[in-house]
């Protein structure tokens, strides 16, 4: 391989988990009560690989990081005034909408076509980051499908760590069952990597890298295409919550100890 | 009359509660990236690093210590120390900061107004250097305290601003300075080495401050009046940090009582100086530093007051909602668990009421923000003109200014006008000329800026202890959500430090009088007519009328004597001008809220997120205008007809004018009707409005 890497991360947004989600049946289909209005925040899985892939790329020469989004538009502008001050990156926008209720195979394809129309994307480099789950889709299976449509056979799953090793390749610990993790090798780029947590805390904001960014996400979602990806042929028969009511109690002064012992019995029930 | 308005919009509620997208709109950042970045920045901290500092008692302490020092590491690595900087100086915002300043002071204050405070408290301390000193000045001091980039080693310096002095010296009247300086050494050919002593009180910043921006005056007949210094921590002689202040508010930022006793370069003198006949004469006397530093330093101070009030609904609701949950008493789904105390009318309205005040405030503050980054350039270009065509001293410059005034009143005369009727090339001329749009400006400036500080505070601090009393017992304890006592107990420094009220008051007294201020204000009540007219559930009406009142009762002040006949209107009348200032305060804050209505109703449709709930957020909007508006003429009458019967033993002295007083007040006090009805319809938006599980901060 010659040069870093090109990583692609693939990650939109979710409403914020603090919000009230709450189901409703909307013209198209099921939706989110208020779901545009409500405040959203980048999909945390999405954010762990972004986060890795900036890492990475700050540590091999010569690498690049594009953020690939299908989401609405102006919900995406208003993500990227904290997410473009965090790291460095080129955004691709796809205008779409970014609810739960969207067919993975239709966003597979959609971010599979948003990828292959990157201008100066070496094929041979690329790294595909995403998440392997998701706040509000959690199909599971986007990652693979855009990887399988871009024609990447190494894939990883649950991805925690990832290690670039003398040789120039790739050590990598995904999760399985039982909180153990399966090592692989992989001799480099192209690769998927759908990513659990990863290691690394949220950056911090800082405007300076914002306004960088600025120069490129706003003419990124000015020329973003349409990509009006739904659920054809998929039809609902019902959307509700979890039956567990969810109760937000804030304890403070309580011992891990002592509010890890409340959680076993209340799992005891 | 104002009460068909609700039908012509539809009923829809405001389903969220508004978001950015909706503020940037009102408070006019939309197109701003830069300032949307840093308020995110700011958020982060705040919901963060200091929510977590609050919770975990740290404002239990008065000292200065390094957990509370986590906040100096938060703003510089977040950026937001170089907000304040130039490019050139190592920021990163081109232009005015005053409305970025003020955004970053909102979310800080939205949940601790010490941290506000303390961020604002090292820009409080350049800002003498950076609007009166030298280029060398500026460039020093201003790049000394940008952080250092990553692979520089340097210290980042932080300053502390000092014009308040113990007892019985400087406090609300600044001009009689107990601060001296005096000339230590002046060898022939060299710079003059000046020692300088200043006792200071309650000076922000103190604990940690590497320089100090201090207010002296002459103690030498080699040197003339007063003037500003810049003093260094390793200056020789004593550089005492002295005394924690004892202050039980803001106790996120660092207050003490210094002693300073310092040899200093007379380049340390800011804004430099000029020596004539053996005379060192300062460039600038602290009074001309400080009047410009205050009025722009002023302006943020006032929006943190309306932050809180801002950031104690969605705490307010949570409380009022589940206030009954869990007990035997109601069961899910019925009215009493889903609603709890927003069942009651009082406890919805009483919000209602918060919310109106603060949004009132907040869009005050954010207009002379705004205003002062349009007046900054033209206030430098200004200066610049003065120096070319040589007119220095006060009293050149007034009797220029009053030529130019006239010019002034007839470009406020045609930019009112139409444009297909205004003589166009006239007005360009006039739109083009620096010192008539420094005038226009400054008018304005000069009565926004004591305004938004006296009103937000002031009747802010009213507002949040409501907001208290919303939370029963809860609201007065340290875990309250939203930290509703603190916020509460903090407005009222935000009242007294950089000028109390009577100080803002006092200025009032004479700005609001300012013929081209006037000019604009009747143009005002024109254009608030016209509104009303076209959305008339605005409570534009009874604003116009409440205005149109106190221009009336300012004309009768101005011209009428008291029962002993003595002047009504004076300067020193206290018991006239301050209220009468107060009054205006309301009115302006009304007006002002229903412009960002306006702007809000223009733009939202261009936004797909926010016109997605536009109908719900320009009506509840729209209400709680109507109410503020309701309340400011309700003031605005109760103020404007004590100073008018109050003076007065027999009426019959004032028979005329009793009549016209009379019907101008009735006419506002009719043009009210409706207004409970758009109280009512926000309280049922109130209690209908989804809010978020949990708070997005530490409690
Ligand atoms: C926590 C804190 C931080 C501060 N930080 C700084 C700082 O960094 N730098 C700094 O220089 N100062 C600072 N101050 C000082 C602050 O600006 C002063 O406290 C304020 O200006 C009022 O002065 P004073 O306390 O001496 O009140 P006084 O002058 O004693 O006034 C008390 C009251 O008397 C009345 N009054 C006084 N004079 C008049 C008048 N002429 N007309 C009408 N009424 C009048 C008013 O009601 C006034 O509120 C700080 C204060 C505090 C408490």
């Amino acid at each position: 391989m010659n040069g870093g890497f090109h990583i692609v991360v693939c990650g939109s947004i979710v409403p914020d988990p603090l919000q009230t989600l709450a189901p409703i049946e909307g013209p198209t289909g099921p939706a989110l009560k208020n779901e545009l209005m409500l405040p959203a925040v980048l999909d945390p899985w999405a954010g762990h690989a972004l986060y890795e892939a900036a890492n990475l790329a700050k540590n091999v020469p010569d690498s690049k990081v594009w953020l690939v989004s299908l989401g609405p538009k102006a919900k995406l502008q208003q993500l990227m005034m904290s997410i473009a001050q965090k790291v460095s990156f080129e955004l691709v926008v796809l205008d779409g909408p970014a609810g739960g209720f969207t067919d993975p195979c239709e966003v597979a394809a959609a971010l599979a076509g948003g990828i292959n129309g990157i201008a100066g994307l070496d094929r041979s480099r690329l790294l595909l980051f995403g998440g392997c789950s998701s706040a509000s889709r959690d199909a599971g299976v986007t990652m693979q499908m855009v990887a399988e449509q871009l024609g990447i056979g190494d894939q990883f799953l649950g991805v925690d760590e990832l290690t670039i090793q003398a040789d120039g390749s790739m050590k990598l610990l995904e999760r399985i069952e039982g909180g153990q993790y399966q090592v692989s090798t992989c001799t480099g780029a192209p690769a998927m990597l759908a990513w659990a947590t990863g290691n690394l805390p949220e950056p911090p904001n800082n405007p300076q890298i914002g306004m960088m960014n600025m120069r490129t996400v706003m003419p990124a979602l000015q020329k973003a295409q349409p990509a009006p990806v739904g659920a054809a042929g998929v039809s609902y028969l019902g959307v509700e919550l979890p039956k567990q009511r969810r109760e937000t109690r804030i304890v403070k002064d309580l011992s891990v100890d002592e509010v890890a012992r409340e959680i076993v019995e209340w799992l005891k029930g | 009359m104002d009460s068909s308005s609700s039908e012509n919009r539809g009923t829809e509620l405001m389903s969220t509660l508004p978001g950015d997208d909706v503020r940037q709109i009102m408070w006019r950042f939309a197109e701003r990236y830069e300032v949307q970045m840093v308020v995110q920045s700011a958020r982060s901290l705040a919901r963060g690093v200091v929510a977590r500092l609050v919770a975990e008692g740290a404002r239990n302490t008065h000292e200065w210590n390094d957990k509370k020092g986590q906040l100096l590491k938060g703003f510089d690595e977040l950026g937001l120390t170089s907000v304040f900087m130039d490019p050139e100086e190592g920021g990163f915002i081109a232009g005015p900061k005053n409305l970025v300043l003020a955004l970053m002071a909102f979310e800080l204050s939205w949940v601790d107004g010490g941290a506000a405070t303390c961020s604002l408290a090292s820009n409080l301390a350049l800002s003498p250097i950076h609007e009166k000193g030298t280029p060398e000045q500026r460039l020093t001091y201003m790049s000394r305290c940008v952080p250092p980039l990553p692979g520089e080693d340097r210290k980042i310096w932080r300053g502390a601003f000092a014009l308040t002095e113990p007892l019985p010296y400087v406090g609300v009247d600044t001009g009689i300075l107990s601060g001296r300086m005096r000339v230590a050494e002046w060898e022939e050919g060299q710079e003059p080495l000046l020692q300088v002593e200043k006792r200071g009180r309650f000076i922000t910043n103190m604990g940690f401050a590497n320089f100090v921006t201090a207010a002296v005056d002459s103690d030498d007949p080699r040197i003339k009046g007063s003037a500003m210094v810049i003093l260094e921590e390793d200056d020789p002689g004593v550089f005492d940090r002295g005394a924690t202040t004892l202050k039980l508010v803001h106790q996120l930022s660092s207050t003490s009582d210094p002693i300073l006793s310092l040899k200093v370069p007379a380049s340390r003198i800011i804004g430099g100086y000029t020596i004539k006949d053996g005379v060192i004469i300062p460039n600038c006397n602290h009074g001309d530093v400080i009047e410009s530093v205050f009025r722009r330093t002023r302006v943020p101070v006032a929006v943190m007051s309306s932050a809180k009030l801002l950031s104690a609904i969605e705490p307010v609701i949570r409380y009022q909602r589940t206030r009954f949950r869990g007990g035997s008493a109601s069961s899910a789904g019925s009215p009493r668990y889903d609603l709890g105390l927003q069942q009651k009318e009082d406890a919805l309205q009483r919000l209602v009421d918060v919310w109106a005040a603060g949004e009132a405030g907040a869009a005050l503050g954010f207009a002379a923000a705004r205003l002062f980054d349009e007046f900054d350039p033209i206030e430098r270009e200004k200066d610049k003109l003065l120096i070319e065509r040589g007119i220095t001293g006060s009293r050149a410059q007034m009797k220029m200014f009053k030529e130019v005034e006239k010019s002034a009143l007839e470009f406020v005369a045609l930019e009112h006008q139409p444009a297909a009727e205004r003589d166009m090339a006239r007005y360009q001329e006039l739109a083009a000329d620096t010192l008539v749009q420094y005038l226009v400006k400054e008018s304005q400036a000069n009565v926004l800026c004591p305004a938004c500080k006296l009103w937000n505070t002031g009747h802010g601090a009213t507002m949040m202890r409501e907001a208290v009393s919303l939370m029963g017992g809860y609201g007065i304890t340290e875990d309250c959500p939203g930290f509703l006592t603190q916020k509460w107990t903090d407005a009222q420094l935000e009242a007294t430090y950089e000028g109390p009220e009577a100080v803002q008051r006092r200025q009032l007294s004479i700005t609001m009088t300012n013929e081209l201020f006037l000019a604009q204000f009747r143009l005002w009540i024109k254009d608030l007519y016209a509104i009303a007219t076209q959305r008339p559930g605005t409570g534009a009406n009874a604003l116009a009328n409440a205005m149109e009142l106190w221009l009336w009762t300012l004309e009768f002040l101005q011209k009428s004597k008291d029962a002993e006949g003595k002047a009504l209107y004076h300067s020193q009348r206290h018991g006239v001008v301050f209220p009468f200032a107060d009054a205006l305060c309301w009115l302006l804050a009304s007006r002002q809220q229903i412009l960002d209505l306006l702007e809000l109703e223009e733009k939202g449709p261009e936004n797909p997120v926010v016109a997605s709930g536009l109908a719900g957020f320009v009506n509840f909007f729209s209400d709680l205008c109507h109410v503020q508006a309701a309340r400011s003429a309700g003031e605005a009458g109760r103020i404007c007809a004590e100073l008018v019967y109050g003076y007065q033993r027999d009426l019959a002295a004032i028979n005329a004018d009793d009549t016209e007083f009379a019907a101008l007040r009735h006419k506002a006090d009719v043009s009210m009707a409706g207004a409970r009805l758009f109280k009512d319809r926000a309280a049922a938006a109130v209690s209908k409005v989804m809010i978020p599980e949990a708070l997005d901060y530490p409690i």
